[in-house]
């Protein structure tokens, strides 16, 4: 077992012939992803990759049988892109696109989730379960199998803790990249429940960073609702007030938002928070 | 991006949201035909302009000028007043509350009201605020204006025109892709007229595609951050002195946080994206070295960006405007040990890990290395 993506994902790219979509297909089926085909309104009857491009995602589903989607497409068509595949019945979706407007987000995610759609994302590096699949655009050489839970709002900053992870011999039954954003698919407290549940986790990490009140409702969740070792880290304890740190979720506003009040939320919740990136594989071993 | 209150106004004004009437000027010999009596408005992007005497009312012409030239040039927490709102005054019989934002963790809007308006709604008690999510999948339906009117409490002919306001305010809200619509105070007149006496507007920065206005706003932003803006990089400018410039948004941060431990302060954030571009990279430094740091750190963790041209692109600009800034380089990706020659070759500092590379820039900057 592991959260929300296992081998048996049958992988349908929306975008696969953009430049991003392209070359992450390869990197995808490199990694065993079961990558089955490919949408691009105007391209059905290609191939990319050896993978054939379809016009709409029924038919990637008639004819191909997909049960997941991967989103490409740029920023002004991932609405679309994501509501066609909540339409066509897929019950994952992972959208990778960076900078939607959220009130996109306002309208796809809510609608997801009353189909039973999980959504993970946007502006976010994807979702690995290693050993069995990747739909993302995380590195795969950084992952090893193994029982320890990520989750995280960040892409680069969570490769830089898995692959000390990694290292330290500490492997992961997945990792979740929920995305930068205010407004996202699946939080850290839905991404903390499905580990919890998940009987290969054993520990679980989460990343989290300045900006709303995520990892303080975690941290609450944590204490009432996961028995299992949670270790953590926040990103943003030296960003000033009213800057958007690259992330459009990644705020301090009218005080609210502070690593401070995260680290503290953590620590009230007996969850200790690493100082360092590295430290989370050493505060691992502790656990 | 956030809206000056003129700029807000003319924004409610299209929605056929009641305001005051008023003219804005730069200069005071500007100032033509006021509305009088009026109030004068310092036009900054900050909060708490009254308290720092940056709203003060004018009777005739000439006062508004003398009021108006006295306020031009203010520096309003760290924000200079290059304009002023000469609004009609409003004959006040209460101040009411009115504010529209995201809820992040329900994922839906959340309307906010209360009969005690004009201060800020921070110090109002939790429960004369009155809040309801509306869910963006079914828009603001009737039975939300009927508890609103409930529960502020007011004369009928008052409650219909707030009703009013607030679905206006909230086709502002979805169609302008808003991320806070404040109306603080949201004035009842002695005649019975309800007039957004202020307005707060702060939109989506990755919806600007589809509203051409808001490229030409004013934004909160310094020169270099503007023109680092305008060339598509992530740039921040901060106090310290070390300029950090990495790959990803919580890398750069946690890149400033480890900095910041180790005893060194990080005067830029610089986030270089996904790029592996050298033009791009070539770029970026560019910014970078205008902001004149004392030492730059660079801190590369690439799955799959390519090393190599990161380093390459470091190299041309380093070249290019003739750098003698110290560059301590941690650089992991592809190529990284042709990216590790390139940066040998320019006499940069190699470092393996975070601790290191921050370590390495905070000796660095002491001339200790």
């Amino acid at each position: 077992m592991a959260v929300l993506l296992t081998r048996k994902a049958r992988v349908v790219v929306q975008g696969i012939t953009g430049h991003q979509g392209t070359f992450h297909t390869r990197a995808m089926l490199d990694f065993g992803t079961k990558v089955v085909a490919g949408v691009t309104p105007g391209k059905a009857g290609s191939k990319v990759e050896g993978v054939p491009v379809f016009d709409g995602v029924r038919e990637a589903i008639r004819r191909r049988k997909a049960n997941a989607s991967v989103i490409f497409v740029p920023a002004p068509y991932a609405k679309d892109a994501a509501i066609e595949a909540i339409e066509a019945g897929l019950k994952l979706i992972v959208v990778i696109t960076e900078r939607i407007p959220f009130h996109d987000c306002l309208d796809v995610i809510p609608y997801a989730r009353s189909k039973g759609c999980a959504m993970i994302g946007p502006n976010c590096p994807g979702i690995i379960t290693p050993g069995e699949s990747k739909m993302g655009i995380m590195p795969s050489h950084i992952f090893r199998p193994g029982d320890v839970g990520v989750i995280s709002r960040s892409g680069t900053l969570t490769y830089e803790i898995v692959n000390a992870m990694t290292q330290a011999g500490f492997g992961q039954s997945t990792c979740v990249g929920i995305g930068g954003d205010p407004i996202i698919g699946t939080n850290t407290v839905e991404a903390l429940a499905l580990f919890q549940r998940d009987r290969k986790t054993k520990r679980i990490v989460v990343v989290g960073e300045i900006g709303g009140t995520a990892e303080e409702e975690a941290a609450e969740f944590i204490a009432k609702e996961v028995s299992k070792p949670v270790v953590a880290y926040v990103a943003g304890r030296t960003a000033p007030p009213g800057k958007r740190m690259g992330h459009a979720g990644a705020i301090i506003q009218a005080g609210k938002g502070t690593a401070e009040s995260k680290v503290r939320a953590f620590a009230d919740a007996g969850v200790p928070v690493a100082e360092y990136p590295a430290d989370v594989a050493k505060l691992l071993a502790a656990t | 991006m956030k809206f000056l209150e003129y700029k807000a106004k003319e924004i409610f004004a299209r929605y056929d949201i009641p305001v005051p009437r008023g003219i804005v000027a730069g200069r005071p010999e500007d100032i033509a035909d006021p509305p009088l009596p009026c109030i004068v408005k310092a036009q900054v992007l900050v909060g708490g302009r009254g308290k720092a005497g940056g709203i003060r009312p004018a009777s005739n012409l000439e006062e508004a000028r003398t009021v108006a030239g006295e306020i031009l040039g203010m520096d309003i927490h760290g924000y200079r007043v290059r304009q002023v709102y000469l609004e009609e005054r409003l004959d006040i019989e209460k101040e009411l509350y009115l504010g529209l934002t995201i809820d992040r963790s329900a994922r839906e809007p959340l309307l906010m009201a209360s009969a005690l308006g004009g201060v800020d709604i921070e110090s109002v008690p939790r429960e004369d605020i009155f809040m309801e999510h509306i869910p963006a999948m079914v828009g603001l339906q009737p039975y939300v204006l009927r508890a609103l009117s409930g529960a502020l409490g007011l004369p009928k002919d008052v409650i219909e025109q707030v009703a009013d306001i607030v679905r206006k305010a909230y086709a502002l809200f979805r169609k302008e892709d808003a991320e806070l619509v404040e109306v603080n105070p949201l004035v009842v007149t002695r005649e019975g007229r309800v007039v957004a006496g202020d307005a707060k507007l702060v939109v989506d920065d990755n919806a600007e595609y589809r509203h051409a206005e808001y490229a030409a706003l004013d934004q909160d932003r310094t020169p270099l951050e503007e023109e680092a803006h305008d060339k598509g990089i992530t740039f921040i400018q901060l106090n310290g002195d070390i300029g950090v410039i990495a790959n990803g948004a919580g890398l750069t941060m946690a890149t400033l946080d480890v900095l910041n431990l180790k005893g060194g302060k990080g005067g830029t954030f610089l986030d270089l994206g996904g790029t592996d571009d050298p033009e791009k990279v070539k770029q970026a430094f560019e910014i970078l070295l205008k902001a004149q740091p004392s030492v730059i750190l660079l801190n590369i963790f690439g799955g799959i960006t390519k090393a190599d041209t990161v380093a390459l692109g470091v190299k041309q600009a380093l070249e290019s405007m003739g750098s003698r800034v110290p560059v301590v380089a941690r650089i992991k990706g592809v190529n990284e040990d042709a990216a590790r020659q390139i940066l040998r070759e320019i006499g940069t500092h190699p470092a393996e890990t975070i601790e290191e590379a921050t370590e390495l820039a905070v000796k660095v900057r002491a001339g200790g290395a």
